[in-house]
């Protein structure tokens, strides 16, 4: 117990400037700091989020599973034909939601980066906060990673009551739905750190054509996993894409009567993605603001 | 957070302590052309001081204002700021630093007020004290009606002012300013300068990289001459004004300037006169203030073909050119 005198002689070196303040606080104050800076600014651009993380399942959906099996000669170009004893509707809610995760993983954090790597060069008043570098890009992906949630929660509903045939949908196991969420969400932001400190901000567009496409359409989002086991090569391919294991977790956790992966397997890979690219992003990161 | 009150009037008599100390500083990039941008920068800021870095472009200002605010690291030597080594402890130098880059880095998707309001937040203030704060600084540097203002609709001069602002929300005690007028206009240069030297007033160490030698002349107590990555020479702007020995400096263009160096030994035979050098066009000389010397060197130059003559007084530029024998915008 420090003595009152003691007290006496170290408060007037402590008081100005907190100087003594611990520097887990200085960091966790700055790194909340951030977070609410970004909250705030995505509050005010909500309505462009909305957009955003809507039209795309919105005109997956309408097409696919309402217009389409509304047309005069649906059976023909009927894509809900049963598919491993689920129809489509049912493979495609947990599908694009894991699209809304990656997406917004992108959105919130690769394409701001390249700007502000670019551009603007903002990136380098968020760099002089009292935090180490890596944890203000760690600060992106978990800011990622709300979003990433928030679109999950905002498709899950349009996934469910768009399509013209039923969608079975039950959550057995509540726990491990909410950790494949929180996990996907997470990597889906370590993979935005990881493209938008990998690739050039002036060649920031080709990303679509080149990562975000490929990885959807063979990211086991619009067909399960288990039924590509016709085609071994493919089946064993698309294991290094980690969308391959967002749609699959959710697919577990959504609808569990539709063939899905192992679960532990699951949960394995996405934690293995989350820390590799956490690890490559951050790398990069400091590479791209640390000269 | 409690609110941080500093004493001013630090700059007490020869007591002063430093508050940057910069040691065999070197920067070498790597790469298929090697370039050595810093080769060994020693320097020491004084507290409460107001200190220039000038040279031209590419002597390794930037360079070394940015190993000083951690977003370069060194290939060699240190740098310590507030008893901090800012290789060793970024995150904590970075409390006792406020910095100014060249380039715009204001936060676009925020308006005036959330720039500075959120920056305190960052650097630990309760919600209450950084809108105090923030107003404050608004109020400070006349940004209070376009508190509401995004970056994108701010002139370069209002931009810049921000940034100060909220580059010292947080009480640092060094301020880095990178240029701080390059691309503004005469007039909020001149605003510029006044921010600044408010500040030094409030007792934040200024440090300042500038390549226009009226600004160093005007705002430094002391300033440091840098060129190819190396300090030529450091002292007061006054000091290094007189150790050039001159206070005006006459230029000739002749027209037979092939015979200049035979009017050079006429000229350095006049009263007042310490030295004489050739230029591509004509002459150079260095000269006292002493009276009656133009018509003189009229005078003796005339049957050369004087063309053009121009005075100047002495200013950091010739501290520069008796250096480097060059031009700073060369």
């Amino acid at each position: 117990m420090p003595t009152m005198e003691q007290e006496l002689v170290r408060s007037p070196s402590a008081a100005p400037r907190n100087a003594q303040s611990p520097r887990r606080m200085q960091y966790a104050r700055a790194f909340l700091g951030l977070f609410l800076r970004d909250l705030y600014v995505l509050r005010r651009e909500s309505i462009p989020f909305l957009i955003r993380v809507c039209m795309n399942p919105l005109l997956f959906l309408f097409v696919f599973t309402y217009i389409m099996p509304h047309m005069s000669d649906g059976a023909a170009l009927n894509p809900t034909a049963s598919m491993g004893g689920a129809n489509f509707s049912t493979v495609l809610l947990p599908g694009l939601m894991a699209v809304a995760i990656m997406f917004s993983g992108i959105a919130a954090v690769a394409l701001p980066l390249a700007q502000e790597f670019g551009i603007t060069r903002e990136i380098d008043d968020r760099v002089m906060c009292p935090l180490p570098v890596s944890a203000v890009a760690i600060e992106k992906i978990c800011f990622s990673s709300v979003q990433s949630a928030i679109a999950a929660a905002i498709v899950a509903p349009l996934a469910y009551y768009v399509p013209a045939t039923p969608v079975y949908a039950h959550v057995a196991n509540w726990p491990f739905l909410l950790t494949v969420l929180i996990l996907a969400s997470l990597t889906a932001g370590a993979l935005g750190l990881f493209i938008g400190t990998t690739v050039k901000p002036q060649q920031i567009g080709l990303i679509f054509g080149t990562v975000v496409m490929p990885i959807t359409f063979l990211g086991c989002v619009y067909y399960p996993w288990a039924m590509l086991d016709r085609m071994p090569v493919l089946q064993h391919a698309v294991l290094v894409n980690p969308i391959v294991y967002m749609s699959e977790g959710l697919r577990a956790a959504l609808t569990p009567n539709t063939p899905h992966m192992n679960t532990a397997l699951v949960l394995v890979m996405l934690t293995f993605y989350l820390f590799l690219l956490t690890a490559l992003g951050i790398r990069g990161f400091r590479r791209r603001v640390i000269g | 957070m409690d609110a941080i009150i500093k004493p001013t009037g630090l700059r007490t008599g020869s007591t002063l302590t430093e508050i940057v100390r910069v040691n065999g500083l070197r920067k070498v990039y790597e790469g298929k052309q090697r370039v050595v941008a810093v080769d060994g920068i020693d320097l020491a800021v004084r507290e409460g001081e107001l200190y220039g870095l000038l040279g031209p472009n590419g002597a390794g200002k930037t360079t070394t204002i940015s190993v000083c605010t951690t977003r370069v690291l060194p290939s060699a030597g240190s740098v310590c700021l507030d008893g901090v080594d800012v290789v060793a402890s970024p995150a904590l130098a970075r409390r006792s630093m406020g910095i100014v880059p060249q380039y715009n880095t204001l936060d676009r998707a925020c308006t005036v007020y959330e720039n500075i309001f959120f920056h305190c937040l960052y650097f630990g203030f309760s919600r209450n004290d950084a809108r105090e704060r923030t107003a404050q600084l608004l109020e400070q540097f006349h940004l209070s009606d376009r508190a509401s203002a995004y970056p994108a609709q701010l002139s370069g001069g209002l931009a810049q002012r921000l940034q100060i602002a909220r580059a010292i929300s947080h009480r640092p005690r060094v301020l880095f300013l990178d240029e701080p007028s390059a691309g503004l206009d005469p007039q909020s240069r001149i605003a510029m300068w006044d921010a600044v030297r408010a500040l030094r007033d409030e007792g934040i160490t200024v440090v300042l990289t500038t390549h226009y030698m009226e600004e160093a002349d005007a705002l430094c107590d002391r300033v440091a001459i840098v060129d190819h990555g190396k300090i030529l020479v450091e002292d007061t702007p006054a000091a290094l004004k007189s150790s050039v020995g001159a206070q005006k400096i006459y230029a000739l263009e002749l027209d037979n300037y092939e015979d200049a160096p035979q009017l050079a030994g006429q000229i350095r035979e006049l009263q007042g006169v310490f030295e004489v050098e050739p230029t591509p066009t004509g002459l150079r000389i260095f000269a006292g203030s002493a009276d009656g010397l133009l018509p003189e060197i009229v005078r003796a130059s005339n049957p050369y073909g004087l063309r053009d003559l121009t005075v100047t007084e002495t200013t950091l530029e010739t501290v520069f050119i008796r250096l480097t024998g060059r031009d700073l915008r060369e």
